[in-house]
């Protein structure tokens, strides 16, 4: 086991913040480059004449699931030191449907709105700026929210956890799952589309 | 793409737009999307080996929210359970977190990718029927929206959806799910913006 390189302290936290701009970067450009950065093609997803934010995310999961999945085997990566969030079942629904809402209403999410202001969308911008009013308002709302925010907790809890499954058969399950989503895409593309 | 730029194009009116209309026309196609799907997992692999943990972007406006409340009222901004979170215990300074600077690279990357393609322009991507103004609030109240979600559940697409996705995260799988079901529910509704 050498990775994660920053808990097996190859690195300070000054260091830290010189690769978190550096990953980001890396973020940024491959959004751009999905057309991410674009309300228009985004919200496309939600109105089924295009796909690509399906095919993007699906494909991006696939991809790291994989790498994690295959280091760890190798015995590079030490999968217990990778920070999960913890499952908190109640408000994470809550919160995903008012994300969804959110996600329609604005037509960005936070990551991409931010590429969108950076390739000079105003209304990208606008939505940058709605980030910190919202978040203002959950703050000052916590006191009543507390307890339905921790309500729901299962500590840091996998699919696998939960299904009682080995991690490998999950893995496979959500590549087929994946698979069968993108073909799925293309049929609804056909059926929907704009484009051709 | 071509039905796409023309009714961008024709809902365009005015010099400056004319002039977005033609670099929106000059502009490169966007990526394949299992191309720029594998980029991106890539990245967020290397996160996972380099870092132990994902991507993210709501996280970044929790502390910056912190970092502004506490300078208006520090006592207030710690005596939140929320946003005492983001401050700590004061020995560092809240806007040095990693999410923060994450962003700033995204920023950055997102800027770069679009100058190569050309697709860098000041725009306000609308509808037809939408005014400048209305599709401006309907941004503003969709942040403010995404972010208070995106507090509740811990995380949002980025955080919750992409990064706990591929680490098969039991509460990011329920995240996931609930934020394409949102959406699709309510998406009806709101189809006028860009009918």
């Amino acid at each position: 086991m050498t990775a994660p390189f920053f808990k097996y302290g190859a690195f300070g936290d000054e260091t830290s913040l010189v690769i978190a701009f550096v990953i980001g970067i890396g973020f940024g450009f491959f959004l751009e480059r999905a057309g991410f950065g674009s309300a228009r093609k985004l919200v496309s997803q939600f109105y089924l004449n295009d796909l690509a934010v399906f095919k993007v995310m699906f494909t991006a999961i696939v991809t790291a699931m994989l790498g994690v999945t295959y280091l760890s085997w190798l015995g590079v990566l030490d999968l217990s030191l990778v920070y999960l969030t913890p499952t908190y079942i109640w408000p994470q629904i809550a919160g995903g449907l008012i994300l969804g809402v959110g996600f329609v209403v604005g037509g960005y999410c936070p990551g991409t709105s931010v590429a969108s202001m950076a390739t000079g969308r105003l209304d990208g911008l606008a939505f940058v700026l709605g980030l910190p009013a919202g978040t203002l308002l959950f703050a000052e709302l916590f006191p009543l929210i507390q307890r339905f925010y921790d309500s729901g907790g299962f500590g840091q809890r996998t699919l696998p956890d939960v299904f009682s499954l080995p991690y490998g058969v999950v893995v496979f399950a959500v590549v087929l799952m994946a698979i069968g989503g993108f073909y799925g895409a293309s049929l609804l593309e056909r059926r929907f589309g704009t484009e051709r | 793409m071509s039905s796409n730029t023309d009714t961008l194009a024709s809902s365009w009116s005015g010099a400056a737009e004319r002039d977005a209309a033609a670099a929106h026309a000059r502009s490169a196609p966007y990526s394949n999307p299992y191309l720029a799907g594998i980029g991106l997992g890539l990245v967020l692999l290397a996160a996972f080996v380099v870092m132990g943990r994902g991507l993210g972007a709501s996280g970044a406006v929790g502390s910056l929210v912190a970092w502004l409340v506490h300078g208006v009222a520090p006592e207030h901004a710690m005596s939140n359970g929320f946003l005492s979170g983001y401050l700590g215990d004061g020995s560092v300074h809240p806007l040095k977190a990693w999410l923060v600077f994450e962003v700033l690279g995204v920023f950055v990357g997102a800027l770069v990718s679009g100058l190569l393609a050309h697709r860098v322009a000041t725009v306000v991507e609308r509808g037809p029927r939408v005014t400048v103004g209305l599709r401006l609030a309907m941004a503003f109240v969709g942040g403010a929206t995404m972010a208070f979600g995106a507090a509740l559940a811990r995380g949002c697409t980025s955080g919750q959806a992409l990064t706990g996705g591929s680490m098969l995260n039991a509460g990011s799988w329920a995240t996931m799910m609930c934020i394409f079901g949102g959406a699709y529910a309510v998406a009806w509704f709101f189809r006028w913006q860009w009918k």
